[in-house]
């Protein structure tokens, strides 16, 4: 049986974004997932990002590597190209898809498994890379595919359905992205669409690598007492230190904050990005600050989410190699070969 | 083993070996002698023989001086300069009878450079260097040049051909074309006063180099890359295919930087490991861009998940595989032609991909560009398969010609004007009944969108794990494989005249095995010789197997993977198939080819 798309079924009354599309334009396939697994929302939060920032469909490029979170990119913005690739190296076709062509939004999805365990050394070098993309990571610290093992992920002292405990020390994609030097570091939770959205439009506007690590319960085999990615723990667990807003370059920023408790960033078209913090002792400019934070939470077993860390200014990977505004694979063909005469003078320097 | 080669007449016909300490700049005085030779018109084989080390190991270094213009190694060595104390007793073994020996006379003659039938030269090399240069690192590097001035001398080697060459290496520091040009002369200077020079194999002016230049393998398909149009490169280092992109990255710096923006029109991706590298350039593909990846036999091991997806999502990607010893680590500055079964048949499941066999540097750069060609028309995987003694070897090339008409392949790819004629645009449907469906490059709009998956498809490019929609594909792709048989390069086939008896082989053999029919026609033994150039192998490559009764395959490897890929993909007979395998990791010489197919006539093999 093959699995076919879901009509799209459009309404007069329907909100418009700028480009004049509704946001079901943004939807994509039929999920496949468990009712209530916690990637669909956050696919519903991709598709409600990309429609509130008026991408044009064709702009985006949808990669992602092998396991139910990868599934995912099938399910929103059908009229974009989308890339299901091998487990663990989504990473390497994100490098490739932009060096051939840099004007493209590219959004990877990644799991727990793909990302830290076959995939940690393409992740820690796509960061190291900076390349521009914005990668969800769907974390629920659970093997689904193959029923239930934990993953790198899982938290010490974490219960599997069987009742199993994990004694290996989790690893943390964010202390990891924010020991490579990654510019922008996000902790987000499925069940939180106030807070994912803006993160997720953030990510997609911030020139260079944007990891958002978003909780995401596994209701088949993670959502259990004892897990510390079930809904409820995370719910009772989570830490939000900065509220994160997203204002788009057209827009006036209309709210108003209190003085000295608010940080704006600028992005590179214009957009900001508003921290308001929550809590009072935290600077999410500070990457010290934040890994230190982020660590001494998670010893307590606690999430710490929102924008984690946002610093601008590192050369992200066309910056560095320096390559033209248009795109490599649209360079014709005479700016590309040097031609009968120049082949001339190359070979006599090897007279 | 016999003398298979007649003896060298001596003049512009013997062959020269270095041996030498590596990380001594030896290489820079052989060179210059080589391309000296090469610049007095007389044709030259160089072979570097070297050890997977930095400094301090034994290193050799051969120039074939071959008036006659053959291209493969001999099997001779007429003149040993024996530069390495540590291996004085297997140089001077391997000296051909009648042959020389040049050592560093400095301090007194061992007793094991010793044999009757081999001249011995002593010129006090590091005497000479510390009588005339300051610096321990000076004198070391001076030693190798003045040899230079002493082959000079014992050759008949023209020393301003030699200041030309030193002045155009060293064009921004003329103080060093002195200082080099101090000890060739006192080399030169010594020879002359203590030999009889010049000796009996020594060089005279010809008129046979014209038209050629020297260049290696992973140079010249660099170069092909450039003027393809490849605009993406992945890699991770691995000899012997790192100076291809070594060589990419020099040529786009010179050739592919906007003079007026320094923004470069390519982009070198050194990647984290060979799974990455192969996976962006399939990303890149995919994208549109002409992507290329160079790599050895350990990098297609790592390759093979993202080769299979290639292959089934249909994704071009051009590798360039520049052979080392196999198996496992190997020795990775050796040279075999091990690679072919493990890139025909690359990743688990039903497989099979598009080879091409360049035999020379010209013909690296030809099929760098037809590669892309190959792999964007068929949407799938080219192997080029080098070895490293095509990919890092200098060898004399006919001026490469270039036709400015010419343009790229892109095969079939609907631009936004195209989809808009179409009604509905299907990823994988075979309209044109050749097995090559259309695809859309992405960013080209919404109804040219497809999801690209390794996971079971179907035509339309769903997901699917319905059997006769997954078959359906599956026999497309071989479909689309019998395609690939008529666009591959065609067999190059040298007809002896009305004999059954052949030889076919592949790349790099090809030097050798012309040499080797020569050789043999002047015994009376006449062989047809087919060089195949591509896979999957078309008509010709089945014509000329059914042709012929006894048919030597001669390739550089153990298990006759050439042979096994004939029997598996073409009708042959296995029997008619009698394997001469070489596999020292050293370029196979004609007299090996020679002595392998006498051996064979001796036995009753062939009528």
């Amino acid at each position: 049986m093959s699995i076919t798309g879901k009509p799209r079924v459009e309404h007069p009354g329907q909100r418009r974004n700028a480009v004049g599309l509704s946001r079901r334009a943004y939807e994509g396939g039929m999920s496949t997932l468990c009712a209530g697994c916690g990637h669909d929302s956050v696919t519903a939060a991709i598709v409600q990002a990309c429609f509130e920032l008026s991408l044009p469909p064709q702009s985006v490029a949808k990669l992602s590597g092998i396991g139910c979170s990868s599934k995912t990119t099938a399910y929103f913005v059908s009229g974009a190209h989308g890339f299901n690739g091998v487990h663990g190296r989504m990473p390497a076709i994100a490098a490739g898809a932009s060096a051939a062509n840099r004007t493209l939004k590219y959004i990877g999805v990644s799991g727990d498994g793909d990302s830290l365990s076959i995939g940690l050394g393409q992740l820690g070098h796509a960061i190291r890379r900076n390349m521009d993309m914005l990668y969800m990571l769907e974390n629920n610290g659970v093997y689904g595919l193959t029923k239930g093992q934990f993953s790198a992920s899982a938290d010490i002292g974490s219960k599997s359905k069987k009742g199993e405990r994990n004694d290996h020390p989790p690893i943390d994609p964010v202390l990891l992205a924010l020991s490579l030097g990654a510019t922008f570091v996000a902790r987000s939770f499925s069940g939180d669409k106030e807070q994912l959205v803006p993160l997720i439009k953030a990510g997609l506007m911030h020139e260079g690598f944007a990891l958002i690590d978003v909780l995401s319960p596994c209701v088949t085999f993670n959502d259990h007492e004892g897990s510390t990615k079930s809904y409820a723990y995370v719910r009772e667990h989570q830490q939000v230190p900065i509220a994160t807003d997203f204002v788009e370059a057209r827009r006036e920023i209309t709210v108003s904050y209190a003085e000295g408790e608010t940080v704006s960033v600028e992005l590179h078209d214009g957009s900001r990005v508003v921290l308001r913090k929550l809590d009072r002792d935290y600077d999410p400019t500070d990457r010290a600050l934040a890994l230190a934070y982020v660590q001494e939470r998670s010893a307590r077993n606690e999430h710490v989410t929102g924008l984690i860390y946002l610093g601008e200014g590192r050369k992200d990977f066309h910056a560095r190699h320096q390559t033209p505004d248009e795109p490599l694979n649209s360079l014709p063909f005479e700016r590309l070969c040097p031609g009968k005469a120049a082949l001339g003078g190359i070979i006599a320097r090897y007279r | 083993m016999p003398e298979l080669n007649p003896s060298p007449s001596g003049v512009n016909d013997f062959v020269i070996k270095f041996a030498n300490v590596n990380g001594t700049g030896s290489a820079s005085a052989n060179s210059l002698i080589m391309k000296s030779i090469f610049r007095m018109g007389v044709p030259v084989v160089g072979k570097n023989f070297f050890p997977s080390n930095i400094q301090g190991l034994p290193t050799w270094y051969e120039i074939r001086v071959t008036g006659e213009g053959w291209i493969a190694r001999s099997g001779r060595v007429d003149l040993m300069v024996a530069m390495n104390a540590e291996t004085y007793a297997r140089d001077i073994a391997e000296v051909s009878p009648g042959g020389y020996l040049l050592f560093d006379s400095s301090w007194p003659r061992p007793a094991l450079l010793t044999r009757a039938d081999v001249t011995v030269l002593g010129v006090p090399l590091s005497q000479l260097c510390s009588e005339h240069f300051e610096g321990a690192r000076a004198r070391i590097l001076m030693k190798n040049i003045m040899y230079a001035g002493v082959l000079a001398a014992l050759l008949g080697l023209d020393l301003e051909v030699m200041r030309g060459l030193l002045g155009e290496t060293y064009a921004k520091k003329p103080a060093l074309v002195e200082a080099n040009m101090k000890a060739i002369g006192i080399g030169y200077d010594y020879a002359q006063a203590h030999v009889s020079c010049p000796l009996p194999v020594r060089v005279e002016r010809l008129d046979r180099t014209r038209g050629h230049f020297m260049m290696d393998g992973n140079t010249a398909a660099a170069l092909g890359c450039v003027y393809a149009g490849a605009t993406v490169g992945a890699w991770y280092p691995i000899t012997p295919s790192t100076s291809l992109m070594d060589a990419f990255r020099a040529f786009c710096s010179k050739l592919r930087v906007d003079p007026e923006t320094g923004r470069h029109n390519y982009l070198v991706i050194q990647a984290e490991d060979e799974l990455a590298a192969i996976g962006a350039v399939i990303g890149a593909s995919w994208n549109g861009a002409r992507a290329f990846t160079p790599t050895s036999g350990p990098g297609i091991s790592l390759m093979n998940e993202f080769i299979g997806l290639a292959y089934y999502a249909e994704i071009p990607a051009v590798l360039f595989d520049v052979q080392r010893v196999g198996p496992s680590t190997g020795m990775p500055t050796r040279t075999q032609q091990c690679d072919l079964l493990s890139c025909a048949y690359a990743s688990h499941g039903d497989t099979r991909h598009v080879l091409l066999f360049p035999a020379d540097p010209e013909e690296c750069f030809n099929m760098a560009v037809q590669a892309f060609d190959l792999a964007e028309r068929l949407q799938t995987p080219v192997f080029v398969l080098l070895d490293l003694d095509i990919g890092m070897n200098d060898w004399m090339v006919p001026d490469l010609e270039w036709d400015d008409a010419w343009r790229p392949d892109r095969g079939k790819v609907l631009s936004a004007d195209m989809l808009q004629k179409i009604e509905r645009f299907h990823r994988y449907v075979d309209v044109d009944g050749d097995g090559i469906a259309w695809r859309t490059i992405p960013g080209v709009g919404e109804k040219g969108a497809y999801f690209t998956r390794g996971s079971g498809h179907n035509q339309f490019g769903a997901y699917t794990e319905d059997s006769a929609e997954y078959q359906q594909v599956m026999e497309r792709l071989s479909r689309k494989f019998r395609t690939a048989a008529g666009l591959v390069p065609k067999p190059v086939i040298a007809d002896a005249g009305g004999t059954r008896n052949a030889i076919v082989s592949l790349g790099s053999c090809d030097g050798a095995v012309r040499e080797a029919l020569s050789l043999l026609a002047r015994t009376g033994v006449r062989l047809d010789y087919m060089r195949v150039r591509g896979f999957p192998f078309g008509d010709e490559v089945e014509a000329f197997l059914a042709a012929h009764d006894t048919i030597f395959v001669v390739e550089q490897n153990r298990d006759a993977q050439l042979r096994s890929l004939l029997t598996l993909e073409t009708a042959v007979e296995k029997r008619k198939l009698r394997p001469i395998l070489h596999y020292s990791g050293f370029p196979v010489s004609s007299d090996f080819i020679v002595a392998g197919v006498n051996a064979a006539l001796a036995r009753g093999e062939a009528a």
